[in-house]
């Protein structure tokens, strides 16, 4: 199956300052409730972004400013907690189509680059700046350039980290697996063949 | 060459490399529930991909299931829906689904080592975070998104890179009134909750040689909870007692060789870790979390902690949590007044924590403003539970005794926090409303701590209100 080549995502940005936002921040359980991903982009950040009325509370991802953003900013361990991937799922949905935080939870990532979401791990200072820059100007485009590891944002352009898995399999548009997994299927039937609980 | 477990299961199950460098793995147990498989089995049908090896996926029912109104159609609509659509799925891919009138039915972490289905020297994936329990057993077991579940029924593999394995050990014996929970706590407060990020966490020391397969259980099942996406311990002789005549396990002169080939799949006493921590049994006390990760805990004994007095980079979270906690800086986290209290959970929510909390609640009351609420972890502890007359002793002491599931650990069901209730919780995380009110609070800590706070109707220590050993004259 060919599937796009993910070299670099375009668009305007949007800061969600903190550290350690976990996944049930970024979708709160009871929104999983649900046998499809449709329809959870409208869910994203809920308790943060909501009063319990549904009216509006003061949340970037509120901001008219920043709406149509495709690129989110935020700070350390991002994605924290549960494998969920409706968290992913449900930044995707909600129109952003890159990450860029200091570091990131393990299993988040994995399900981010699953989904062809490039995750940028970027230094504090440069998050910081990045996100002024934002502030300043909304509409600015950055630029997540994935094989090179950079970072532009106007005239500015900063170095960041993206695992070398993520960034091949981005690259070569080979971050949806199934395919090259289903290829192996006779060695995988050899590996079963030798593990005695495979066949209880 | 030495190898440890983690490497000698890895080699064994490793399939190919992939083209973006991580390894085809195979998984020889996959587990799956209600919550993020649905999806998956959606997205085969799209790609009208069969399931590759269905006798190697088993299915439980936990998130969405109420532990009072129990018969179908729930009440709520979406839950009723999702059930139903397990059941479908299941059906039609001849996957084996510990279903409510089976009798099984329960947390799939619960479940998959009650069932014999957990096995030393296997892989294992979930849809859940915290399939890392399963690691007690020396399995390799790990927490995946819907996506990869999709890949795991197709294929039985996943693509994963390897992790670098840390040895952590606690050693010496732990004081009376300390728990494997606490253990855990203890080892996040000092490692972090982004410590464990690419590592998988190998305990051992004294302390988990001395350990039940239920206490290395809850120890494994925090893993995450410190960022290391898998955790387990050394199989051993307890390793074995426990799986014997388990309707999985296997039977007669298979016995014994499965026993054999699980024993060398053990660390060798001389191979190489990639990081070594050690810490000391004795410094670990009934621990309890004050913030929103749970990497803010601290000892029962200590004050709430003041953003002054805390590192530059941790301010502003503690500036957060204290805001969200409504907590006052610099004052004990002893006497803060608790609302609701919750034992049970993939983390304590097996006979032993039940048993355990039952020997010290016997002849003390629930606070008249508590609402207490004990959930076994699957229909199995809960009938054990029955025969021994502990539901009773719950209920006696003012617990409500409920059915099997997650329950209040995630309140994905109708168990939840009203507004900005204060809840004394056996479960594995604190964050922000995630006891199912966008305000509600949590404070994790052993089952014990809970039935302790239950009785006093605020944060207590054990040892006092029951009792326990060096504080029982206190």
């Amino acid at each position: 199956m060919a599937l796009e080549k993910i070299t670099s995502v375009k668009g305007s940005g949007v800061h969600v300052p903190g550290n350690e936002i976990d996944t049930d921040r970024i979708i709160p359980a009871r929104f999983m409730k649900c046998v499809t991903f449709d329809g959870l982009g409208e869910y994203l950040f809920y308790d943060v972004r909501k009063n319990e009325d549904g009216s509006d509370k003061s949340h970037p991802l509120n901001d008219p400013r920043f709406s149509g953003a495709s690129v989110l900013l935020s700070g350390a361990n991002f994605g924290c907690g549960s494998s969920r991937e409706h968290a992913p799922q449900a930044l995707y949905r909600f129109g952003l189509r890159g990450i860029i935080a200091e570091s990131f939870a393990e299993i988040f990532f994995g399900n981010c680059t699953t989904l062809g979401i490039p995750c940028f791990c970027a230094a504090k200072e440069d998050i910081e700046a990045i996100a002024s820059a934002i502030e300043r100007v909304p509409s600015v485009e950055i630029e997540l350039e994935v094989e090179n590891e950079r970072i532009h944002v106007g005239d500015q352009s900063y170095t960041a980290v993206v695992r070398e898995t993520a960034r091949k399999a981005l690259c070569e548009g080979k971050w949806d697996m199934i395919g090259e997994l289903k290829e192996g299927e006779s060695q995988v039937a050899a590996v079963a063949e030798k593990l005695p609980y495979m066949s209880r | 060459m030495s190898q440890s477990l983690f490497e000698k299961v890895w080699d064994a199950h490793a399939v190919r490399e992939l083209s973006n460098g991580q390894t085809q793995l195979l998984i020889g147990t996959h587990l799956i529930h209600e919550v993020t498989s649905p999806q998956a089995f959606g997205m085969l049908l799209d790609l009208n991909l069969p399931v590759a090896y269905p006798n190697r996926t088993f299915a439980t029912v936990d998130h969405i299931v109420p532990t009072d109104q129990r018969q179908e159609p729930f009440a709520d609509p979406l839950a009723d829906a999702m059930i139903k659509e397990l059941r479908k799925n299941c059906e039609e891919t001849g996957i084996t689904f510990f279903d409510l009138p089976s009798g099984k039915q329960g947390i799939v972490h619960v479940v998959g080592p009650e069932q014999g289905i957990t096995q030393p020297g296997t892989t294992i994936a979930c849809g859940d975070s915290h399939t890392s329990t399963h690691g007690a057993f020396g399995a390799i077991a790990f927490g995946v998104g819907t996506t990869q579940i999709r890949d795991l029924l197709a294929t039985q593999t996943m693509g994963i890179a390897k992790l670098k394995v840390r040895r952590i050990n606690v050693n010496g014996f732990l004081r009376p009134g300390v728990y494997a929970k606490d253990v855990i706590l203890h080892i996040i407060r000092k490692l972090g909750v982004k410590g464990g990020t690419g590592f998988a966490y190998e305990y051992g020391g004294s302390v988990f040689d001395n350990f039940s397969m239920e206490e290395r259980m809850t120890v494994c099942n925090m893993s995450i909870e410190g960022g290391a996406r898998v955790g387990y311990v050394n199989p051993d002789e307890k390793t074995f007692e426990y799986l014997e005549g388990k309707p999985y396990s296997p039977i007669r002169d298979d016995w014994d060789k499965a026993v054999e080939n699980w024993r060398s799949f053990a660390s060798d006493p001389d191979c190489q870790y990639d990081d070594v921590v050690e810490f000391d049994a004795e410094d670990i006390a009934p621990t309890v979390t004050w913030g929103i990760n749970p990497e803010q805990a601290i000892s029962v004994e200590q004050d709430i902690p003041t953003i002054d007095g805390s590192d530059d980079s941790d301010k502003d979270l503690v500036a957060e949590a204290l805001e969200y906690m409504k907590l006052p800086a610099g004052q004990p986290i002893k006497g803060t007044k608790v609302d609701v209290c919750f034992i049970g959970s993939c983390t304590n929510g097996r006979l032993s924590d039940f048993e355990e909390a039952a020997r010290h609640l016997k002849g003390h009351r629930v606070a008249e403003s508590v609402k207490a609420i004990a959930v076994p972890g699957s229909q199995i502890v809960d009938g054990i539970c029955r025969e021994k007359g502990i539901d009773k002793i719950f209920e006696e002491a003012g617990f409500e005794w409920r059915g099997a599931g997650c329950s209040m650990c995630l309140a994905m069901n109708p168990d939840k926090l009203i507004g900005d209730q204060l809840s004394a919780s056996s479960s594995n995380r604190n964050f922000k409303g995630r006891q199912g009110s966008p305000t509600g609070r949590t404070v994790l800590m052993s089952p014990v701590m809970v039935a302790a706070a239950a009785v006093r109707g605020e944060i207590a220590d054990a040892r006092e209100v029951f009792g326990v050993g060096e504080l029982a004259n206190a």
